[in-house]
């Protein structure tokens, strides 16, 4: 066989080599992804066979009696995630706009940079800022001034310890602002100009056109931006560990110390003793995938919803 | 101008001044820290700090020495995985595949990326912890690799695909097989894009903690070969930060500062070298 | 509307079918804007040299030249909508009767002199918010459905659309979608439309529909068109002017231009020698 292949033949073999390995590795890259989606799932059968639907809605985490519920996790997730998103986006949307409509190219280009080292920090680095900066900051001036204020909000009672929801959701904040501007930043740059020149042209002032009409244009894609941040805020684990407080409570105000799903994982997998406690730990852990897994398919899809409007779907 | 349009006139100067503050106050954020960092952790980095084993509990002067090495290991074999099946792969989504398995990989590359860290810990945990009944190195650099994967997947596609088709056809047409274009003309053209990649996956994993603490866990030692648990830079500041030790509390400053230091290096570095290159687009 | 209320000024630059300073012992048409020795440049590079002419009230203007000459550089110092871009700076006088447009206010210059663009640009709302749009930030007298009925009329868009004004304006085809930008412009009650090669993107019916509401639209206010395509100009226009490489080479009645142009260039182009 050897001798009578032509040289092409031996050429295209050498191709074949090396498609099929570059299969295999691409390959791998699914066959990881099932296999984490796999060991995720087995890995809780245990509490789902147990505990069934009332995972979710029992807030009882007593790994002594083997009672084990979600909420007090799916709870601080949800709170910490929204004070973040509450601060966040105005700031970041603020910021995204001044990059883009009004900031020269070169300014716009340096501020971006930075912003963009800012979404390099390590979370354990805001950890450690929220340990030693921000906890104090919250417990000598912020929630005191809180409680004088708008103390007569449930939102902002009880004593001030200076971990807790609040001072979570504050260092989240800090950690998704970088997200939000830099995606909606692209997609207000995004924006046709002539959107823009129209508005102008109708004598409208510099920030009516802005936010009358460049920004309710690029709104998909902004609302993919805060989708984004919100998944990465359900996720992070270290700085929200570090500052939250670690106490499984459901609590109306947002000085009580909290937990959430990432940071209970964290902090308990390595202690969790028997099958069970670990299981729920692993179901915990499902769960915080599924949200993200979620969150992060809208957000694509709305970033690349904007972006196929700004090329004109004009006839 | 009467009233009306002197308060739209006002309204539009007013919003407009506020943005700018959003801008400064978000870029603040990175020199306040880098700020805080600088002055806790610099004043606290010694040699000590690099060569040194942690002290005993509660005793000064010691160092996180191990850390280092171990973060070091870490990220190697973290590379080892990351890059061969992103590199591979990645060629294999720009040169050979159709575009229905090309959407499928790309569809599961990005899933991954967008898994939150410590349920990548979890997937290692279940891979390489549970089944040998012991925490160690090879369980940390997977899940780190897994991390690096999707990244370095993604990007080395984008810049594969931004070669000009021109230099392509023109290898072919000299009779270059399509393996020997790749290897000679395709991926030289795009090593920029390819490096930066890769850095920036380095950059972003060498900063992970969380997959680290039920896999890699952790040590006050030395951590010979790579079957038994390290300690590691981010989860080094993790245990100091929280604890009650005055003299942990310096140390960990000045682990920030160098391990940020090392991640904003990185970072700016793997711009530099895209900004340098020809025109590929940003990922 | 305000063409009928202030008085139009006559200002001593007619069109003449001489390009140069010599004027026709005519007497001079009122002129809605002037604009006088007009140099604008982009940076370093100058895009107009020297221009000189005047926009009659309630007439349609054309500026056609070739690509690159400087009509639409032109057209848009009109309103002041070259500031967009950083690197543009103006030299020269431009009037809105009688009085100074670069010293003015913008925002109230530009609700005066309205601007309809080169390929459709409807807002991402309906098309009762779109025509509202600029009602609602000037305010208006008239009820806000009144108005936009209004201006919807004046585009000859009420019966396509008058029961489904809630709908998308992109929605809308391109023909419709460029008269709704009429429209919108319209509402605001300008005493200039510019129009900036309005019909460029659009079909032949689409084409026709926009000339022949060009062309009633004059008694409303005073038009102004940027054009490439010369029997548009030569059908809906009352004055043109010939621009090539930006300067004014020729500026004459329509008619005039077009049968008997003054200069051996304005000649070439029309018979189409050169594009």
């Amino acid at each position: 066989m050897a001798g009578s292949r032509s040289f092409i033949s031996k050429l295209r073999e050498g191709d074949e080599i090396v498609r099929l390995i570059t299969f295999l590795f691409a390959a791998s890259v699914v066959l990881v992804t099932i296999l984490l989606v796999y060991e995720l799932w087995i890995g809780s059968a245990l509490p789902r066979h147990k505990f069934g639907f009332h995972f979710f809605v029992t807030s009882v985490w007593d790994p002594i009696f083997d009672q084990f519920g979600a909420l007090p996790f799916i709870y601080g997730t949800l709170v910490t995630a929204g004070v973040a998103l509450f601060l966040a986006v105005p700031l970041g949307i603020g910021a995204a706009i001044f990059l883009a409509e009004l900031a020269p190219a070169t300014v716009s280009d340096t501020l971006e940079f930075f912003i963009d080292l800012l979404a390099a920090v390590p979370s354990v680095i805001y950890g450690l800022l929220g340990v030693f900066i921000v906890i104090p900051m919250m417990r000598e001036y912020i929630q005191p001034a809180l409680k004088k204020s708008l103390g007569f909000l449930p939102l902002f009672q009880g004593p001030a310890y200076g971990v807790g929801f609040l001072t979570a959701g504050i260092v989240l904040a800090i950690m998704v602002i970088p997200y939000i501007i830099s995606v909606s930043r692209e997609v207000l740059l995004s924006v046709p100009r002539d959107q823009r020149e129209a508005a102008l042209g109708l004598g409208s002032t510099r920030w009516e056109s802005t936010w009358k009409v460049v920004v309710p244009f690029a709104r998909t894609g902004i609302m993919g931006s805060i989708f984004l941040a919100l998944a990465r805020a359900l996720g992070e684990t270290m700085a929200v560990t570090m500052v939250v407080g670690n106490t499984p409570t459901i609590s109306a105000s947002l000085f009580a110390p909290g937990y959430s799903i990432a940071a209970v994982i964290a902090n308990e997998f390595t202690e969790a003793t028997g099958d069970l406690y670990l299981q729920s730990l692993i179901e915990l852990g499902l769960v915080l995938f599924l949200l993200t897994f979620i969150l992060n398919g809208l957000a694509r899809l709305l970033i690349v919803a904007t972006s196929q409007r700004g090329s004109g779907i004009q006839t | 101008m009467n009233a009306r349009l002197r308060w739209r006139k006002f309204v539009s100067g007013f919003m407009l001044t506020m943005t700018g503050i959003c801008a400064i106050v978000a870029v603040a954020v990175l020199f306040f820290i880098l700020g805080y960092l600088v002055y806790h952790g610099g004043t606290s980095i010694s040699w000590n700090f690099f060569t040194k084993l942690p002290a005993p509990v509660g005793e000064s002067g010691g160092g996180m020495a191990n850390a280092i090495v171990g973060s070091a290991k870490l990220l190697l074999l973290a590379a080892l995985i990351g890059v061969p099946i992103g590199f591979l792969g990645a060629i294999y989504l720009a040169e050979f595949s159709g575009s229905s398995v090309a959407f499928v990989v790309r569809y599961a590359a990005d899933l991954l990326n967008g898994v939150p860290s410590i349920v990548i810990g979890i997937f290692a945990y279940s891979l390489a912890v549970l089944p040998f009944k012991h925490f160690s190195t090879l369980a940390g650099g997977l899940a780190l690799g897994v991390m690096m994967i999707p990244i370095t997947l993604r990007s080395t596609e984008e810049f594969l695909r931004a070669v000009p088709r021109a230099l392509r056809e023109g290898a072919m047409a000299l009779g270059a097989s399509k393996s020997k274009t790749i290897a000679t003309v395709i991926v030289p053209a795009a090593y920029r894009g390819i490096l930066t990649a890769i850095l920036l996956a380095f950059a972003r994993v060498a900063g992970e903690t969380a997959p680290l603490l039920f896999t890699a866990f952790g040590s006050r030692f030395w951590s010979p070969g790579w079957n038994q648990p390290t300690a590691s830079l981010p989860v080094m500041i993790f245990t100091y930060a929280i604890a009650p030790y005055e003299d942990w509390h310096r140390q960990a400053w000045a682990a920030g500062l160098v391990l940020l230091g090392l991640i904003l290096v990185i970072n700016i570095l793997a711009r530099a070298i895209l900004s340098r290159g020809i025109a590929v687009p940003r990922s | 509307m305000h063409a009928s209320v202030r008085p139009a000024v006559s200002v001593n630059i007619t069109p003449s079918t001489t390009g140069s300073a010599s004027r026709e012992a005519t007497a001079p048409l009122p002129m809605r804007m002037s604009i006088s020795k007009l140099n604008f440049f982009y940076g370093t590079k100058q895009a107009l040299f020297d221009i000189s002419l005047g926009i009659a009230v309630n007439k349609v203007t054309a500026l056609i030249g070739p690509s690159g000459c400087g009509k639409s550089t032109l057209l848009r110092t009109l309103n002041r909508m070259h500031e967009t871009v950083r690197s543009s700076r103006l030299q020269g006088e431009i009037l809105l009767d009688g009085q100074d447009i670069l010293t003015q206010d913008v925002t109230q210059l530009r609700r005066r002199v309205g601007m309809v663009f080169q390929r459709p640009n409807p807002f991402p709302k309906s098309i009762f918010d779109n025509v509202a749009y600029g009602l609602r930030i000037n305010g208006t007298k008239l009820p806000m459905a009144e108005a936009v009925e209004k201006s919807l009329r004046h585009a000859a868009l009420w019966d396509e659309v008058k029961d489904q004004l809630h709908k998308s304006a992109y929605d809308l085809s391109g023909g419709q979608q460029q008269r709704l930008c009429i429209a919108r412009a319209l509402a605001v009650e300008p005493e200039v439309l510019l129009l900036d090669e309005p019909c460029s993107a659009l079909d032949p019916i689409s084409t026709a529909k926009i000339e022949e509401l060009l062309v009633s639209l004059k008694d409303l206010c005073t038009i102004a068109i940027v054009t490439h395509n010369m029997q548009q100009a030569a059908r809906v226009s009352d004055f043109t002017a010939f621009l090539l490489t930006g300067q004014l080479i020729e500026f004459s009645p329509t008619p005039h231009l077009f049968t008997t142009p003054g200069d051996p260039r304005t000649e070439a182009y029309i018979t189409g020698r050169f594009g």
